[in-house]
């Protein structure tokens, strides 16, 4: 029996085990490989994807536990208010290094901020001690964040 | 004449072209894979006057990149250098992945097309600005024809010829086809660094924008017509080989499509990879450990300890050692470091298409025609049927400098008559890697009258490049093992280096972000604080006194004392410690400013650097690079160390081994110094700057001269002393 899932306002529908962790449907279903993978075990948040609004880690997600709710993934995450804003000042601080772990980061960090529009740096640190960067862009991501949040005030 | 000497030259650009298809990476890599090879015969109105640089009719222009991205910026600060002498109107640039080709993209420091060692830019520097400055004489003489003018007359800005003397201008891509058909000039003048209107700039990176969104393609996102998913799982035990494997449950399971055993390895292809990890997880296989079953991280540093007893190879000796030793106030210590794995965020990967009489592949790798030739090897095809697309690289750190995925995938690929993407889990990609070597750095030294006397340093350890580049190995030293420690900054009188090749028992060695330098910076920044508080000397004024030759080095470590705050009260238990370094050309001085608290627990409360790495290219790249170098490093400082148990490793994936994270992470600061001398290497230097640095600030903070890393929390406890 077919799966039918909402990713980014539009219906998919593909056959896939219950079990089956998102990451793997959205890359080697769906051919979505925005979102990586990086360590299988939600240790990392290279996966980190929006599952109604808030940031989960699609390596351990059974596609069963996200029928009927939306996805949202970092090839649509521009679309949302947080997201774009999150974009735009990840250019701005010119963040990115190798940028594998971005896509998690950006997921994150928009999450943080749709829900948190002013974070000090312990909303920060709770919000994205969970995604790793190994090319160690951690200074660069709290300066953006901080930029994102004040950018959505003015 | 003319148009001869352009065919030829048009015909051997594009023969390069047509060994692998030139991927430009804002494209999805599934709809470049088609295009079609560009004719040997034309360059469909290009101006493409080396390997380097295509200019079309509307100006578009392409960079081919000999060096690979791995998030280091090379592609920004490469672009930016043909870019500078080509004048190019640096809006219209486009950069593209170049195809596995030495003649036309080896490094001109290896003679291979690899990128490491932190060269991109100090092997590229002179060769591409003359690639660039060629072009644009090209240009500028195709314009003065036009014009019936002496090009002399004409100026190059922007991507356009002007003649200021008539007001005419004409645009690079008006000149497309005039320029292919004028004969390059032998010595195309290079642009006066004063009139650098890129280089030195904060240019934005050329390859971010695609990573904000999901776009850029990395090697683990190839997608293919018919392709399907591969995972791995080799013997556990270093040597060790396949014995028996069960497959009747795993073909059974659905999306299942095959079970390939290799003399190593076993792997299961799906139509995805949860099918493939199922698959794998569902067979039982038996191992054929081999004679290394037993091997625990104890022998392997017994036997390390045992092997550096003996005399080296001496690489480096000045004055008279014996007598300079023999005399003055004696310091013994050896310095330790364990193995460590790179864990790019991107984990080993490698997709092929074997058909009879070719092989594809797509992959990121740092080291293009070496994949080839595996690749080919593997396959049983000559080098020129095996095509390499190469792609972004999730992190590189050293360990994309192998083939080994490429050709383990070649082999499955083999098996099947359609494409297989192999993806490594994050355990297989730690457990089965080419580890930085364990190292042990015997320093020896004394002091007369507050100074180094003489100073000998043996370094003991595993010679990769013996392996990895067999002719760069002679006399029985390997040159990237003791490459900082030849190179110390200081005045030493009497100074003696030599080198034991030590092959740790079992386990493969390979390079690390930071190579050679990451132990003999850390052996000889460590030594040095000791024999400062020895000498009853502040450990930045000790050093000073020593670096009276050597005006870059002071001019760094001077800033730093000032911006750090060096000698300003701390409260009890928080030091700084420094860190003064000449690697890849380029000189460094750190401060880690660090607390340790009653249980021994380390906060990182600030860090502040000053780099010369003489012409900057990109100064915020090279910012960047120390920023994200300082974490990778003390990453390795506070928490990395692989181990072996029963011959295999003992760590598996992020949870037990452990990367710094953004809660741990201090403000950073970091300052480049304006420089007008020859670029340095910057990619690796960050990373040997941490862990001294951060030693050094907990001797400060609790006199405990740590001499192993990772650092052992229990030593630091309140109360305790070395």
């Amino acid at each position: 029996m077919a799966t039918v899932l909402t990713i980014n306002g539009e219906t998919k529908s593909f056959d896939a085990p219950p079990d089956m962790p998102l990451l793997w449907v959205l890359r080697d279903i769906l051919g979505m490989t925005g979102t990586k993978f990086g360590c299988g075990i939600a240790q990392c948040g290279a996966c980190t994807v929006h599952v109604d609004g808030k940031a989960v880690r699609s390596c351990v997600l059974p596609v069963s536990a996200v029928e009927n709710r939306a996805v949202t993934t970092i090839e649509a995450v521009g679309s949302t208010p947080a997201g774009a804003k999150v974009q735009k000042a990840w250019l701005e601080a010119e963040v990115i290094q190798c940028g594998y772990c971005q896509s998690g980061q950006i997921m994150s960090a928009a999450a943080l901020l749709a829900a948190t529009p002013n974070p000090d740096d312990s909303d920060i640190d709770a919000a994205m001690a969970g995604n790793i960067c190994r090319c160690g862009t951690y200074v660069r991501i709290r300066e953006a964040i901080k930029q994102a949040a004040n950018g959505r005030q003015s | 004449m003319n148009a001869h000497h352009s065919i030829s030259r048009r015909a051997a650009l594009t023969g390069g072209l047509a060994a692998g298809f030139l991927l430009a990476f804002h494209l999805p890599l599934r709809a470049a894979v088609n295009e079609p090879v560009q004719p040997r015969d034309t360059t469909d109105g290009k101006f493409a006057p080396n390997a380097f640089i295509r200019i079309d009719e509307t100006g578009h222009t392409v960079l081919i990149m000999p060096q690979v991205e791995m998030g280091q910026g090379t592609y920004t600060s490469i672009s930016a250098v043909l870019a500078e002498e080509l004048d190019a109107d640096w809006s219209k640039v486009e950069v593209q992945h170049a195809p596995p080709d030495d003649k036309l993209y080896g490094n001109p420091t290896f003679g291979l097309q690899v990128t490491g060692n932190s060269n991109s830019i100090r092997a590229w520097w002179l060769p591409l600005r003359k690639a660039g400055a060629t072009a644009r004489a090209m240009l500028v003489q195709a314009a003065a024809a036009e014009w019936g003018v002496d090009p002399a007359s004409c100026t190059a800005a922007k991507g356009e010829v002007a003649h200021a003397a008539s007001g005419r201008r004409l645009a690079y891509g008006t000149l497309a086809l005039a320029a292919q058909a004028q004969t390059p000039p032998k010595d195309a003048a290079l642009k006066d660094p004063r009139d650098f209107v890129l280089i030195g700039q904060p240019l934005k990176r050329l390859d971010t924008p695609d990573k904000v969104n999901g776009k850029a393609i990395y090697g683990i996102d190839a997608i293919l017509p018919g392709m399907k998913f591969a995972t791995v799982a080799a013997c556990p035990v270093f040597g060790g080989k396949v014995g028996k494997v069960d497959d009747r449950a795993a073909v059974k399971l659905p999306g299942v499509r095959k079970v390939v055993v290799l003399e190593d390895m076993v792997a299961v292809i799906g139509d995805h990879m949860w099918a493939a990890k199922k698959g794998l997880e569902a067979l039982e296989i038996e191992w054929d450990e081999g004679p290394n079953a037993e091997i625990t991280t104890k022998d392997v540093w017994d036997d390390l300890r045992k092997a550096s007893r003996k005399d080296g190879a001496v690489a480096k000796s000045d004055g008279d050692i014996a007598k300079a030793l023999a005399g003055g106030d004696k310091f013994e210590a050896v310095y330790e470091l364990p193995f460590l794995a790179h864990a790019s965020m991107e984990p080993i990967n490698a997709t092929v298409h074997v058909k009879p009489d070719s092989c594809e592949i797509w992959t990121g790798t740092q080291i293009m025609t070496r994949v080839q030739s595996e690749a080919a090897k593997a396959a049983g095809l000559p080098i020129d049927k095996v095509i390499v697309n190469n792609h972004l690289l999730g992190g590189g750190f050293g360990r994309k400098l192998e083939p080994d995925m490429v050709v383990a995938a070649v082999k499955i690929a083999k098996q099947v008559d359609y494409p297989v993407k192999v993806v490594w889990t994050r355990e297989e990609d730690i457990q089965h890697d080419v580890y930085r070597p364990v190292y042990r750095d015997e320093i020896t030294a004394s002091l007369v009258d507050g100074k180094v006397a003489g100073w000998k340093y043996k370094v003991a350890g595993s010679a990769v490049l013996a392996r990895w580049l067999p002719p760069a190995f002679q006399k029985g030293i390997d040159i990237d093992a003791i490459d900082a420690a030849v190179d110390a900054p200081y005045d030493f009188a009497n100074f003696h280096v030599e080198y034991v090749r030590a092959e740790p028992l079992s386990v493969p060695t390979g390079f690390w972000r930071g190579v050679g330098p990451n132990n003999n910076v850390f052996a000889v920044e460590c030594a040095m604080d000791e024999l400062a508080r020895k000498a009853g000397k502040d450990p930045i004024a000790f050093r000073k006194s020593m670096l009276t030759k050597n005006p870059r080095m002071l001019a760094v470590l001077d800033q730093v004392a000032e911006k750090s705050g060096w000698g300003q009260p701390l409260p009890p238990r928080v030091g700084r410690g420094v860190c003064v370094q000449p690697s890849f050309a380029s000189f460094i001085a750190t401060v880690v400013e660090a607390e340790i608290d009653d249980i021994g627990e380390i906060t990182l409360r600030r860090i502040t650097s000053v780099v010369d790495t003489g012409i900057a290219v990109n100064p915020d790249t090279v910012k960047a690079q120390i920023e994200g170098g300082l974490i990778f490093g003390l990453t390795a400082a506070l928490y990395g160390e692989i181990t072996i148990d029963k011959g295999r490793v003992q760590q598996s994936n992020f949870h037990d081994y452990r990367m710094m994270r953004i809660n741990e992470t201090p403000k950073i600061e970091v300052i480049v110094v304006k420089s007008g001398e020859a670029p340095g290497g910057i990619g690796e230097a960050g990373v040997n700057a941490g862990p001294p640095a951060l030693r050094n600030a907990i001797y400060a903070a609790t006199g405990v001269a740590l001499r192993r890393l990772p650092i052992d929390r229990k030593l630091l406890a309140a109360g305790k002393k070395a």
